[in-house]
């Protein structure tokens, strides 16, 4: 075990937004840490990181409490960082790796990071992507035991989130332990491990993901547009019906049974969508709220 | 303490210093500015105010009663009589009057020294003559002007500047390297005073060159005052900076300080004849020890004999507030 954290809790002016919390992160997996705002990962993280200190509990890293060994050997892409302004991307790399004792070639990291193109540039004028990216780099610059990334694709555009799990993928076949923070449920079940909900300072479930979801699913889901179904629909037995939006879905026990019942009551098929559960479903489940609302 | 990381931060704050043209314009041009404007508005080095000193007292006088009451004159109670004929001397006094000895005093080259002779005319006092040069307004002001834009520099360049990292998170940042808060301080503020002495040092030069201006004392005294006044107007800045979390909080503290600290450091005109209050509350700016020795030093030619009380005070301030500074220091 990389990390060991028990009975964690932070306490805020009238508000438990850690409360108890043990889990351990095991050396070399990636770690996702999903819950919707409020929820307690971000400050869950920071006590991680060393930049929060607890109302109480204990965080071991490699067995001993945070410490110096634990500032030189993790690495961590904050979601709100400001640089230094007036200096450029060479420059900012350059100083950050004055402040660690083992430092990663800046060559090799630059290649790794994409940062090529725009080495010399302000790093007040670079665009969402190369941000991150650059972020990365500097949490990967002491070339880091264990990294921490807290939503680290929030506000990107698709191709540079594409870009970006990539860069994480590396970084993980590299058997770095990473724990990584996000909104978004594809991201999670893309890179992560193993993923551990939060809500109300809680933990609420952990495990593989796939394993999660065929332990709370035994089911596929069903999607047909509302106005498809007459009023007072009923699905066959044992399936459920919830309505998301304008549309209604069905969460089938057994899909062929279920399309059988449809049939039978002579429902249009044509806009029917059979998918299997996902993340978003199983969030939306555990915690009745979906992850980014 | 590693001196990496002390160096590759005081590089990089040295770097966004130099590469922001706008500040470097405000810390560079604008005293000039000041300082060859006044030259101009008050190139006759006179203000209005007629100020005659008076030594002993005045009370049932009555050859000196007319004179006394006179309106536009400020009388200002004298106790050590050779400073007064030395400000006489140097046209800060346009008149002395010691009345139990009958004498008074005027600078011979003094067209304000005339003109209250005039009106003393009739009251039979024995004149006596000094002829020294005048100070000029500006030779006055240069240290005050010089000092207040390192105030200014001092308090936002270091104050404002850490309550914006903290802000924006690259305190933060920081704080998640190995890099300690004494590094980091320790960088803020040899920054800022490498920065205070090489764009002070310049506009000294230039405004000299520009108009010339009094300095009878030594130079490396100067720059020990710049060094100490600089360090404990740093020192007030990473003071505010230590906690605070709001820019905009912290902008209202800084001008709370910076402005009184301007008004009452004597940076425009002498806190001579002002209320005794005025002068103590002055005493517990660090400001007004700077201008003091300065000025002491470039009109007086004073030595450090002279000017050892503003030295012990300005590293007080220092020592006094970097302490409490780091000790309350948080990144967060």
């Amino acid at each position: 075990m990389i990390i060991e954290v028990k009975d964690l809790t932070k306490h805020y002016a009238g508000l438990k937004a850690v409360d108890g919390i043990s889990f351990t992160i095991p050396r070399g997996i990636c770690l996702g840490l999903l819950g919707p705002n409020g929820a307690g990962k971000t400050t869950t993280v920071e006590m991680l990181e060393g930049i929060l200190r607890p109302s109480s509990g204990t965080i071991l890293y490699k067995g001993a409490p945070l410490g110096a060994e634990f500032r030189n050997e993790a690495g961590i892409m904050f979601q709100h960082t400001a640089l230094q302004e007036h200096i450029t991307v060479r420059e900012v790399l350059k100083l950050f790796q004055q402040f660690y004792p083992h430092t990663r070639p800046l060559d090799e990291l630059i290649g790794i990071c994409a940062l090529g193109e725009f080495l010399e540039r302000d790093t007040r004028k670079l665009s969402g992507g190369q941000r991150q990216r650059l972020l990365l780099a500097i949490a990967l610059i002491n070339n880091p035991e264990i990294v921490f990334l807290d939503e680290p694709t929030t506000g990107l555009d698709p191709q540079s989130r594409r870009n970006l799990w990539e860069q994480v993928r590396r970084i993980k076949g590299e058997n770095k332990t990473l724990v990584l923070t996000t909104h978004y449920m594809e991201e999670a079940y893309e890179l992560c491990d193993e993923i551990l909900i939060m809500d109300h300072g809680k933990i609420i479930a952990r495990g593989v993901p796939r394993e999660l979801l065929a332990e709370h699913y035994k089911n596929s889901i069903l999607t047909l547009p509302a106005d498809a179904l007459p009023a007072g629909f009923k699905p066959d037995p044992g399936s459920s019906l919830q309505p998301q939006g304008d549309r209604m879905e069905i969460l089938s026990k057994e899909v062929n049974t279920s399309i059988e019942h449809l049939l039978k009551h002579q429902i249009s098929l044509t806009h029917l969508l059979v998918r299997s559960p996902t993340l978003e479903d199983l969030f939306l489940e555990l915690t009745g709220h979906s992850l980014r609302s | 303490m590693s001196p990496h990381r002390f160096l590759a931060l005081l590089k990089a704050r040295n770097q966004e210093f130099l590469r922001d043209r706008t500040a470097l314009g405000w810390n560079i041009i604008m005293p000039v500015l000041i300082v060859v404007g006044f030259a101009f508005a008050f190139g006759s080095g006179e203000q209005d105010l007629y100020k005659v000193g008076v030594q002993g007292d005045t009370a049932d006088n009555s050859r000196l009663e007319t004179f006394l009451t006179t309106r536009h004159i400020q009388f200002i109670p004298i106790e050590s009589q050779t400073d007064a004929i030395t400000k006489v001397d140097r046209h800060q006094l346009d008149m002395l009057i010691d009345v139990p000895g009958n004498r008074y005093w005027i600078n011979s080259s003094s067209a304000k020294g005339y003109i209250l002779e005039r009106l003393l005319d009739g009251s039979e006092l024995q004149k006596e003559s000094v002829s020294g040069k005048e100070i000029r307004y500006v030779d006055w002001v240069i240290p005050g002007v010089l000092g207040m834009n390192i105030m200014f520099s001092s308090l936002f360049g270091v104050g404002y500047v850490i309550v914006r990292y903290r802000k924006n998170g690259v305190l933060k940042r920081l704080s998640a390297t190995p890099l300690t808060a004494f590094e980091f301080l320790l960088a803020q503020i040899v920054s800022r005073l490498l920065m205070i002495v090489a764009f002070t040092t310049l506009v000294y030069i230039g405004t000299d060159l520009l108009i010339g201006f009094r300095m009878y004392g030594s130079y490396w005294l100067l720059l020990t005052v710049l060094i100490l006044g600089g360090l404990s107007m740093i020192s007030v800045g990473l003071l505010i900076a230590a906690r605070m979390t709001s820019e905009e909080a912290a902008n209202g503290l800084l001008n709370l300080i910076s402005w009184p600290m301007m008004l009452l450091s004597g940076v425009w005109f002498s806190l001579e004849g002002s209320h005794p209050l005025v002068q103590q509350l002055a005493l517990a700016l660090p400001l007004t020890h700077m201008i003091d020795a300065a000025r002491a030093i470039m009109i007086d030619g004073a030595g450090p004999a002279e000017i050892w009380p503003q030295l012990t005070a300005l590293t007080g301030f220092s020592v006094i507030f970097i302490w409490i500074g780091a000790k309350t220091f948080r990144w967060e």
